[in-house]
């Protein structure tokens, strides 16, 4: 069969095109190698979170990760970075300062008596929230795979789930009217990626854990720290598991 | 933090901002009046209290109006008004505001207007035949078809009417019982989480419907140019008197278990009250809106005051009274939302004077219950002569 030259170009111009259409159109349907689902189950999920204090710099890449990531308005804050500073035995008072939300770091702590600590704070991810009991529609929810999250085409913007929330998570949007919190970057961590937050942290402070799964080193890290939530006493069944905290901590 | 303009000590860094403006303080106070107004009506009917025949119709229709009223600063407060619907369509039955709705109509449209329209019916259909042009057309429409008023009909109307007024004051008690437990079962703030809350709210509702309805007939008879019926009025501040006593027992005993207990919260609690809740926590709510009306209708319990000397003590301490119920309405929602739930630090609110969650539209919803009252009164004169019930049946 003879072929000119035109008509070869032409062919092997439409084969490249059409293979590497149907290419993309198999990775759409099936997931890439990286960073796509490949058939993401929640029911094999239960996501929480670890922090270690003692790794804790305060160097305000978390918040500034999440700020990226997540669009997070200006004087709002998905997470942040608290300081505290607690002089002798005096553990009921301390002095607690995030400036920002700890966005740009903290200033050098001034004097050196006492401790000085860094708390990296998010949405706990309760496993009996009471932002989710309280929400008159059920705007507010939680994921089969264990992450508070909100339906921003629901919301009524009444804010029941500010007030009800005990660690200061939650707050109103100031142009979608609705409210918004930390989502454990679910439209990463269903991708096989981390959050915002723990990529970003330079010490490994916080990590993403997944409780089902048993080869996660949060089994690991829970058997061999003092483990604790904030504010056990209100029962929540927070998921942010701290190892180091101090009792100053609020 | 405490660069921050408002803001001493530490608060976590969205709390800054007040979620609950003075319009959800308004919201309490007005389904309290609406409570209180309700209740008082009740003890003429129920409890067959005849003295207080005067004040019957008038506590249901200053109900009515500021029931009307009372979901309006709760639609204003939200993000997304357009989507209030979705609370009665897909209610989440673990929340306690889920319910609002529910409670609301059913006091609305099973109590309040089926009291009213039945207590009212031979009046409406009088009027409905003795009225002209458009007003005649009106009561037509409100008599709802139903023009019998014959002694069998009236008198089935009277035992349905005292059976909805039975059944009404659990439902005025859950109104604002119910009130009271959307905050006091936010364990998240200590300042609300008590399980007294809905008790005070309903004993406080009480006191501001019934001080609310004295007003309200005092103003009312002076625009009718009629006497104040002394008997009705010296009743109806005995009652009040009692209910103040067991309501602001009920406060003290949360501040003395608060003080004696002596929690986590209450070193951070006790600051805020003595420095920025103190002009309308000590001063306002305590003080002028307790104590002196306290004294004031005690006063009135032990000596014999004459008729003029007591109807100024009476309208004083009403006053003194609604002042300081809405006192203590703000300081239960602003005062909930000033101190930081670290218990480290406390914030300001800042009181918007013409924002959609300012003074301006607050005000405005105040006064709108009492366009509306003095609309009904028009429609629905209190004071008609209509022959008792008991006379057409006998």
């Amino acid at each position: 069969m003879s072929m000119t030259r035109r008509e070869m170009i032409t062919r092997t111009g439409k084969f490249i095109i059409l293979t590497a259409a149907a290419a993309e159109g198999l990775q759409q349907l099936t997931g890439s190698a990286q960073g796509q689902p490949l058939k993401y189950d929640a029911a094999k999920h239960w996501w929480a979170m670890t922090l270690d204090v003692e790794k804790c710099i305060g160097c305000g890449n978390c918040v500034r990760a999440c700020a990226a990531e997540n669009d997070v308005p200006r004087g709002y804050f998905r997470t942040w970075i608290e300081r505290y500073h607690v002089i002798g035995n005096d553990i009921e008072h301390p002095t607690v300062e995030s400036p920002d939300g700890g966005i740009h770091g903290f200033p050098p702590a001034a004097g050196d008596d006492g401790k000085w600590f860094f708390v990296p704070k998010l949405c706990n991810h309760c496993a009996h929230s009471p932002c989710v009991q309280v929400c008159p529609v059920g705007a507010t929810f939680e994921s089969p795979d264990g992450v508070v999250l909100v339906d921003e085409k629901y919301c009524l913007g009444c804010r029941y789930c500010v007030q009800a929330c005990p660690y200061g998570c939650r707050y109103i949007h100031p142009k979608k009217k609705t409210v918004d919190k930390c989502t454990l970057c679910y439209h990463r961590i269903t991708r096989g990626l981390t959050t915002a937050c723990c990529e970003a942290c330079p010490t490994g402070a916080r990590k993403l854990a997944d409780l089902k799964d048993p080869n996660d080193p949060v089994h690991e890290f829970l058997r061999n720290n003092v483990v604790q939530v904030l504010k056990p006493q209100m029962a929540t069944g927070s998921k942010a598991y701290y190892a180091g905290l101090d009792g100053s901590v609020r | 933090m405490g660069h921050l303009a408002g803001v001493d000590g530490f608060m976590y860094p969205n709390e800054i901002e007040l979620q609950w403006s003075i319009l959800i303080v308004l919201y309490p106070f007005i389904t309290g009046l609406v409570a209180g107004a309700f209740i008082l009506a009740s003890l003429e009917r129920v409890f067959k209290v005849a003295v207080l025949k005067p004040t019957y119709r008038l506590s249901l229709l200053t109900a009515l109006a500021f029931l009307l009223v009372a979901p309006l600063p709760l639609q204003l407060h939200l993000g997304h008004p357009e989507r209030s619907l979705e609370m009665y369509l897909t209610p989440h039955r673990s929340s306690a505001m889920a319910m609002f709705g529910f409670v609301y109509l059913w006091y609305l449209m099973v109590v309040l207007l089926v009291e009213i329209w039945l207590d009212y019916r031979a009046d409406i259909v009088q009027l409905a035949q003795t009225s002209r042009g458009p007003m005649r057309l009106l009561y037509r429409i409100m008599t709802l078809g139903s023009m019998n008023v014959g002694p069998a009909s009236r008198s089935l109307d009277d035992r349905v009417g005292w059976l909805v007024t039975l059944i009404g004051i659990p439902s005025a008690f859950l109104l604002h019982g119910y009130v009271g437990f959307i905050f006091g079962s936010v364990k998240a703030n200590a300042w609300w989480s008590t399980p007294l809350m809905p008790i005070v709210f309903v004993f406080s509702a009480m006191v501001s419907g019934i001080a609310a309805v004295v007003l309200v007939y005092y103003a009312y008879s002076w625009f009718q140019r009629r006497p104040i019926d002394m008997a009705c009025v010296d009743a109806i501040a005995r009652f009040l008197f009692y209910v103040f006593v067991v309501d602001f027992s009920l406060e003290m005993l949360d501040l003395v278990h608060r003080m004696y207990e002596a929690d986590e919260s209450f070193r951070t609690l006790d600051f805020m009250v003595k420095t920025r809740l103190f002009v309308p926590q000590i001063v306002l709510q305590i003080t002028l809106g307790t104590v002196v009306p306290l004294l004031m209708l005690g006063a009135t319990q032990v000596v014999r005051f004459r008729e003029a000397v007591r109807r100024r003590l009476y309208m004083i301490s009403c006053c003194l009274t609604l002042i300081g119920i809405f006192a203590m309405r703000w300081n239960v929602v602003i005062g909930g939302q000033l101190f930081s739930k670290s218990y480290l630090g406390y914030t300001t609110y800042k009181l918007e004077f013409a924002t959609r969650e300012g003074l301006v539209p607050a005000v405005a919803l105040m006064v709108l219950p009492l366009i509306i009252l003095a609309v009904l009164l028009k429609l629905l004169p209190p004071w008609r002569q209509q022959e008792p019930v008991d006379a057409v049946t006998q």
